[in-house]
């Protein structure tokens, strides 16, 4: 915070202004928004910007490379389903990230909560839902004990999930046994992956989504301009709706081709792993934007002394983000073992923390704190999914992509730093 | 003290301190100090680095506890255990290093902490409106929007809403921690305005600065702390600059200031 301290020159303030506030009057003109915006990338602020590139830039590559199987629809749906587990890891990453903290844990906290349902499932013969409970309790539990040795004893966070990234793969191993595997074959869990919503119903859902997404837009619109507050001209917002309505028919209508490999089959319709991504987006949005929760952990992030100042308590805000960041690891462990079917003692081990924290990163959230959404989990899950994906798709070598994907995280990291830099130099 | 140091219009002080003893260990930093800060005035507090006043205002915020002397807030005797209770009174601090969030626009920064709620939804549009009403009663006419991040705000006008965010909260005393210090020329013309403007408006203000210039210009009373010893505290009236500056170094100044023995004894 050393950069808030120093005092920039007067440049900035307008000169002859007579009133103020005018920018939160004339904000009407597209232009203008335009201009502001091209305005914050320069500053160094990139938002979502580096995330979209990379999707786009990285299908059009494997699009070119392997016209025949990247963009098909089938392609699409086992994209999905790769995309689902790092995108939910990530989302919890994002609330650890926020307040500049780090979780090596994160990936085998993973492996340890899918392991608990595993286990539960096929020793205990325990039903579906206790066992998917119980794997989110541990979340809870293993979240609360990383949360209290950083806030409480204050052990940066780095070392204590670096101790316990190794802690917790004994714990999977203990529990699933040497060169083991235990398989998830619980159909309801099964089907967050191998199912597929009903076309018609996924048509309905898509439409809803539009709908409450449009009226939600409008109606702030509406409150904004009507009691004078500050807000984005209406073709902006017009713009946004545009641009959701278009990803989530184009989503939907590609998902609901017949893509079964052999005829006489039917193989359509959004995997149940969508719906699960983006409620837990609305939901995650919702707390961090519109909670006082969530404009805490921003506030911890940006500026921890002027939040404690302001009455915030800042060790309860460090716990719970680690809380969440585990219970949202637990959830994602779920999903990749429903995906690949079984729990084995490397789950969540290798490159699945490594996945997500780059997928926060390339999402566009700060590994400085104070700057990140829930929705640059998504953006960047999908490159992250789109490299590893397409890389399959090539037959590399498994060198290559582990090279590969460092790489694009390296990438990330130093965009991010950069943008850091630009911005305290611009007084962004 | 021989001079006259109240005037019969004062009425009743917002704060009183008096015979505040504060120390840490065995250093004691506060000695009986003695303090009257009236609504609607200025009242500067001026020393030398480590004189004490930071001591001071943080007594006054409830982060330390003072260890005796009474402590009175709009006459009534008051014990203040935490910023929490000295921010239930109406005593808001705003520090040197500003506690604002870079990250948060200048609505968020003057709510941290106090959100607005519509059950548990931000009540954004409420604390909106609320914000740009305080901004605009100040006269702060620098800022172009209230939805702009602080990190895009100069020096002056951070500051500015860092005051704003201590009025928002119908305070009546704010202290503000050498708020000109590392400030240009314009800027500091822009925040002493509204400091003025600030006991204008009927707040009690202690205002902590080591510029001379600044002090005479705003302030209504001025109170010199030496050693954590009150040299003096009286109407502005009734001191000159070099007379300030003596009671800053030396701790007196003609018949103004702690006694000569007292004041030797300080020396050793």
């Amino acid at each position: 915070m050393s950069s808030t301290l120093s005092a920039p020159t007067s440049a900035q303030e307008p000169g002859g202004a007579p009133s103020g506030f005018e920018a939160d009057r004339s904000a009407d003109s597209l232009g203008a928004t335009v201009r502001a915006y091209l305005d914050r990338v320069r500053g160094g602020d990139l938002g979502a910007l580096p995330a979209i590139l990379g999707i786009v830039v990285l299908g059009l590559l494997f699009f070119a490379l392997r016209p025949e199987t990247f963009l098909t629809p089938r392609n699409m749906a086992n994209l999905a389903d790769q995309a689902a587990p790092i995108i939910i890891l990530a989302m919890g990453l994002v609330f650890i990230l926020l307040l500049g903290e780090i979780d090596l844990s994160a990936g085998v906290v993973s492996g340890v909560c899918a392991a608990v349902m595993a286990k539960l499932l096929a020793d205990a013969g325990a039903p579906w839902y206790v066992s998917v409970l119980a794997a989110i309790v541990t979340g809870v539990v293993i979240g609360l004990f990383t949360g209290s040795l950083v806030g409480m004893i204050g052990i940066p966070s780095f070392v204590v999930t670096l101790a316990l990234f190794l802690g917790w793969q004994g714990f999977t191993l203990r529990l699933i046994g040497e060169g083991g595997t235990v398989p998830v074959r619980d159909p309801v869990i099964s089907a967050i992956s191998d199912r597929n919503v009903p076309v018609t119903l996924g048509w309905v859902l898509a439409l809803l989504t539009i709908a409450v997404y449009a009226a939600l837009q409008l109606n702030r619109f509406r409150v904004q301009k009507a009691r004078g507050l500050a807000h984005a001209p209406l073709a902006v917002v017009l713009v946004r709706i545009g641009v959701i309505a278009a990803v989530v028919v184009l989503v939907t209508a590609v998902l609901s081709v017949d893509r079964a490999p052999a005829v006489g089959v039917v193989l359509a319709g959004i995997p149940y792993a969508i719906p699960l991504v983006v409620l837990l987006l609305l939901f995650l949005t919702f707390v961090l934007g519109r909670t006082s929760f969530g404009r805490h952990v921003y506030a911890v992030g940006g500026n921890a002394e002027a939040a404690r100042r302001a009455g915030i308590n800042v060790t309860r805000i460090r716990v719970s983000v680690f809380v969440i960041g585990s219970t949202l690891a637990a959830i994602s462990g779920i999903v990749a073992a429903a995906r690949l079917g079984s729990v084995a003692p490397g789950s969540g081990g290798g490159n699945t923390l490594l996945y997500a924290v780059g997928a926060a990163v390339i999402g566009g959230t700060s590994l400085f704190g104070g700057r990140g959404r829930v929705r640059d989990a998504v953006l960047g899950g999908l490159v992250v999914a789109i490299i590893a994906n397409g890389l399959g798709l090539l037959g590399t070598e498994a060198y290559l992509n582990f090279i590969i994907t460092g790489g694009v995280l390296l990438l990330a990291a130093s965009v991010d730093a950069l943008a850091r830099r630009r911005a305290a130099a611009t007084g962004h | 003290m021989s001079a006259p140091t109240d005037r019969p219009e004062d009425g009743t002080p917002t704060l009183e301190l008096r015979g505040v003893n504060k120390s840490f260990g065995a250093i004691q930093v506060l000695h009986d100090v003695h303090m009257k800060v009236y609504p609607g005035q200025v009242t500067a507090l001026v020393g030398d680095n480590g004189a004490g006043k930071s001591t001071l205002i943080k007594s006054i915020a409830g982060i330390h506890a003072i260890d005796s002397g009474e402590f009175l807030f709009e006459g009534r005797p008051v014990t203040v255990s935490g910023p929490r209770e000295a921010a239930a009174l109406g005593i808001e601090i705003v520090y040197q290093d500003l506690a604002l969030a870079d990250n948060l626009d200048v609505v968020q920064n003057m709510f941290l902490g106090r959100e607005r709620k519509n059950g548990i939804l931000l009540d954004e549009s409420s604390m909106e409106e609320a914000a740009r009403d305080t901004l605009s009663k100040l006269s702060v006419r620098t800022l172009k929007s209230v939805r702009q991040l602080v990190s895009s705000l100069s020096g002056g006008q951070r500051q500015t809403v860092a005051i704003a965010k201590a009025v928002l909260w119908e305070s009546k005393l704010v202290v503000l921690d050498e708020p000109t210090a590392a400030l240009g020329v314009a800027q500091t013309r822009q925040v002493l305005d509204l400091v003025r403007r600030l006991a204008d408006t009927g707040h009690a203000v202690v205002f902590i600065s080591h510029n001379m210039v600044d002090v005479f210009e705003v302030s209504d009373r001025i109170a010199a702390l030496y050693l954590g010893r009150m040299a003096a505290d009286v109407p502005i009236s009734q001191v000159d600059r070099p007379q300030v500056i003596e009671l800053i170094t030396a701790g007196r100044s003609g018949n103004l200031g702690i006694a000569p023995a007292e004041a030797a004894a300080v020396e050793v």
